[in-house]
């Protein structure tokens, strides 16, 4: 009971640094506690592969420490190599070594470390067996198919038995319907790692059934971290609200109403006072050619600058006379009752209970 | 000089190959090798030349001709060939040297050429016998002399020296003309020599002494002379006994026979003297 | 379906490219047949019995061989030097090591006599201290094949690391592999193909040498004498002789870059 505490109060993975490079600057800090996995979730471009790279020891930061089950990888006097880091790795790519069969690739990292071929092999076999890969072991890596591939992989970084696992992007190499179903697969192995695991990913729902925690990184800075279900429901900048698919308009509580940056108030459902961000479903919004009247709405004359299938409805992009841009999600009957196409002037309500309200 | 020799022995080199493929057809090819003429021109535009400024043989003595002579003949027909072409304004001599038996291979595949002067009789055997050329006439003689690096470290006296084994000395292979000189003069001073290299040319082996990696090389006393100061010479009395005979012929094939005999006439004529002063012996 | 792509690709064959690898076949393979139909086949057994031929092939395989090796041991590091750290003078490295190239290999023997030779700035303190010098040894031989064939092995090693996925290094690290390890263990794989094509070129290479050995080695029998000074002798006396000795040279060497090829390329 009490090392559980002392686990939960000194996470396994503490990390802090600074990568400059150019116009890039990335200045991170992230925690994982031992057995969660916590995904990087950001643009392109917003640091995720560095701060891998970092960790791994394969990149040295501008400054900054790293520790992970208490021993120090990296700090201003110590910079421990990749060979010396008790840190595996699953690549895009999967890296598989395409001149060793299956096993000899498990079974790498178990000879680096001094272990006999045998010995080595052994092991290397039984964590295929535990990755449902056991048959594959006398393949090559080219003969095996993307979902193999990453069983292989995962099973070949695992094998030494690492305290942190890093993973980027394991699933991008595969096509959708593998995907799906290695994804279970994947967190259900994920599962049985005592370590920390860090996964980097740009698709919402990979991190949201992979992840205990994300964290959400634009430009080389963590912007939001929580659950994917906190993350989700309440998204704090424009990249995490279009993952979430959640509108997001940033403003000022004022009593009963929230001050948009456009100068126009809007209901919402409880008092609210000092920087807020407002978040609406785009399928709370309705459409309508005339102004409608009666119960506590908030309504916008809007102008219609797209329109686009998705999924079985349709998404409206629109843009009100006072600047503000949002999207409705409308099924395709209404498109045609409505008669929509671009350029077309419309009236915009949503309900002041359909509107989550929480602080900057 | 080692650059000289450097230059024959890469020349020699080149054509080496060249010959071989040559052989398999391509004889026009190794005649294009053969590099220094003192008029500068390809020998290629040589046998050409000639062949347009005079599509017949006629008594005037004019008009291009290609001379192919013995590597060891290189500085004194090129003097003799500007000193030619003063006396018989028109005429133009174009060189290729090389190996005599090299050459030799050259005329009887059929290289275009007018003038064949070989170092050792042996070689022009090969010619006349083939019937490309007949009666040549000895113009120079050449007698081997021991070329050790300058202040001749190891003491080198004689050709007793050869015979010991803690000096190294190089001898040329008994297959070009010096190596089967050397062979000769060995045999009628009962020795037997103990080389570290048969060398495949006589620059080759003055290589060697310039670079003092040799005690000592029998060579031409024309090598050593032509070497300046980069080797020594040490003169010994078998030599007398062995001397090479330098034939020099006008080949049937010349399209420029006149000019041809104009020339072989110059050389045991006037040329003496040039081949004299670069050691070599009267006939 | 993917039959008819490939036929219609097939049909494609660009003309323009034709002729000229037509003539650049013919301009090779020709003159090696002129060497067959020229070579005096009748005085074979005569030839071969009586000449230097049989030591000197030996020879020529044994210092060849020695020499691909030591451009091996020599020419992986320094390609791995010039296609890995990024140095300022990579360029000016790689221009020094393609000298041997361009630099007449007569040259380039006198060149290894100022280096290692009896008075060459480091075989003149070994001479001193051992009385041993190179020149007019094997050794001698093997040294002046290994300069003109290390190029072709560093610039063949080093453009397939170039080509390498570097990343499979980054994996290796992440295993546990010392730079020692990554070095042998994946990155050699890797580039295995290159580096065999690269030791094939400079085996060749080696064998066929002769301006570098004849200057710095000599030329003595069973010692020093390899192949193609045996050819270059040869037809001094008897250019058939010499043709015969190509031939089997080339057989040779044929024979064995065909049994290398059947024994381990063929892994990659």
């Amino acid at each position: 009971m009490v090392t559980a505490r002392d686990q939960a109060l000194n996470p396994l993975l503490v990390a802090d640094f600074q990568v400059r490079r150019g116009d890039f600057d990335l200045e991170l800090q992230v925690t994982a506690e031992p057995g969660e996995v916590v995904a990087l979730v950001g643009p392109n471009g917003a640091g995720k592969t560095t701060t891998l790279r970092v960790l791994a020891g394969l990149l040295a930061p501008q400054r900054g420490s790293i520790l992970v089950d208490g021993q120090v990888l990296a700090d201003t006097r110590v910079w421990l190599p990749p060979y010396q880091r008790p840190v595996g790795v699953v690549f895009q790519d999967y890296l598989l070594f395409p001149h060793l069969t299956v096993l000899d690739n498990v079974a790498f990292g178990l000879r680096t470390r001094g272990l006999a071929r045998s010995v080595a092999r052994a092991r290397a076999a039984e964590w295929l067996a535990r990755m449902d890969a056991g048959d594959l072991a006398p393949l090559r890596p080219q003969q095996l198919s993307g979902g193999q591939a990453q069983r292989v992989a995962l099973a070949r970084s695992l094998a030494p038995e690492p305290r942190l696992l890093l993973l980027d992007e394991p699933l991008a190499a595969l096509d959708a319907r593998t995907r799906l179903l290695i994804r279970g697969e994947l967190r259900r192995h994920l599962a049985g790692f005592t370590g920390a695991t860090i996964v980097i990913t740009h698709d919402p729902t990979d991190a949201a059934v992979l992840a205990d925690r994300l964290v959400v990184i634009e430009n080389g800075r963590m912007v939001q971290t929580g659950t994917p279900q906190e993350v989700a429901r309440r998204p704090r900048t424009d990249y995490v609200a279009r993952l979430s698919g959640l509108n997001l308009l940033p403003g000022v509580g004022v009593d009963h109403g929230v001050r948009l940056a456009d100068g126009s108030l809007i209901t919402v459902p409880s008092p609210v006072a000092g920087p807020v961000f407002a978040a609406f479903r785009p399928s709370a919004v309705a459409l309508w050619r005339t102004r409608p009247d009666g119960s506590p709405r908030n309504v916008w004359s809007v102008v219609v600058r797209g329109l686009e299938p998705y999924g079985d409805s349709v998404r409206v992009e629109l843009e009100s006379a006072s600047d503000l841009s949002f999207v409705a999600e409308v099924t395709p009957a209404a498109v045609a009752d409505l008669g929509l196409t671009i350029g077309d002037r419309l009236w915009a309500t949503v309900k002041a209970s359909e509107i989550e309200v929480y602080p900057r | 000089m080692s650059a000289s020799g450097v230059v024959t022995i890469m020349k020699r080199w080149i054509r080496g190959p060249i010959a071989v493929i040559g052989l398999a057809g391509m004889v026009a090819l190794a005649g294009c090798s053969g590099g220094t003429s003192d008029s500068g021109s390809g020998t290629t535009s040589g046998p050409t030349a000639s062949g347009a400024a005079s599509p017949s043989a006629s008594g005037k003595i004019s008009g291009d001709i290609t001379v192919l002579a013995a590597a060891s003949l290189t500085e004194t027909f090129t003097t003799i060939g500007k000193n030619f072409e003063k006396a018989h304004p028109g005429t133009k001599v174009t060189f290729s040297f090389g190996s005599s038996a090299t050459l030799a291979t050259q005329v009887n595949q059929g290289a275009p050429a007018d003038v064949f002067a070989s170092a050792d009789q042996k070689t022009m055997k090969l010619v006349t016998d083939a019937g490309n050329a007949s009666g040549p006439t000895l113009f120079a003689t050449n007698t081997l002399e021991i070329a050790v690096p300058p202040g001749n470290p190891a003491k080198v006296t004689g050709l007793k020296d050869f015979a010991d084994s803690s000096k190294k000395t190089v001898l040329c292979a008994k297959q070009v003309p010096c190596g089967s000189a050397a062979q000769q003069v060995f045999t009628l001073a009962g020795i037997t020599p103990k080389p570290v290299s048969y060398e495949t040319d006589v620059k080759a082996a003055l290589t060697k002494v310039e670079q003092n990696e040799a005690d000592a090389a029998l060579v031409y006393r024309t090598d050593v002379s032509s070497a300046g100061d980069k080797v020594q010479g040490v003169t010994f009395p078998e030599a007398q006994k062995v001397v090479n005979q330098y034939p020099i012929v006008a080949l049937k094939e010349s399209r420029n026979s006149a000019t041809a005999a104009a020339f072989v006439g110059y050389v045991t004529g006037p040329g003496e003297q040039v081949l004299q002063q670069a050691g070599f012996g009267a006939p | 379906m993917s039959r008819g792509a490939g036929a219609g690709r097939a049909a494609g064959l660009p003309a323009v490219l034709i002729t000229p690898a037509m003539i650049g076949l013919a301009f090779l393979v020709l003159p090696l047949v002129g060497l067959l139909v020229r070579a005096p086949w009748s005085r074979t057994g005569a030839i071969l019995a009586g000449s230097d031929a049989w030591p000197a092939l030996r020879l020529s395989l044994i210092t060849s061989t020695a020499a691909a090796v030591l451009a091996l041991v020599l020419g992986v590091p320094l390609a791995w030097f010039l296609a890995r750290p990024q140095g300022r003078f990579r360029s000016a490295l790689r221009a020094l090591i393609t000298v041997p190239l361009v630099l007449p290999p007569v040259v380039g023997g006198v060149a290894l006599f100022t280096v290692l030779g009896r008075s060459g700035i480091l075989g003149h303190p070994l001479y001193q201290l051992t009385g041993f010098a190179f020149p007019f040894t094997p050794y001698a031989v093997v040294l002046s094949q290994t300069f003109v064939a290390l190029p072709y092995l560093v610039l063949s090693v080093e453009g397939a690391l170039r080509a390498a996925d570097r990343r499979y290094e980054d994996a290796a690290q992440t295993l546990g592999a010392r730079p020692a390890v990554v070095f042998w263990r994946v990155t050699l794989p890797l580039i295995g193909p290159g580096v065999a094509a690269g030791a094939v070129l400079a085996w060749a290479r080696a064998l066929g040498e002769f301006g570098a050995t004849i200057t710095f080695a000599g030329n003595f029998p069973g010692t020093t004498q390899t192949m193609p000074l045996a050819v270059y002798l040869a037809l001094e006396t008897d250019p058939d002789a010499a043709l015969l000795l190509s031939v089997l040279l080339l057989a040779v060497s044929i024979a064995v870059l065909a049994l290398l090829r059947d024994r381990w390329v063929r892994q990659w």
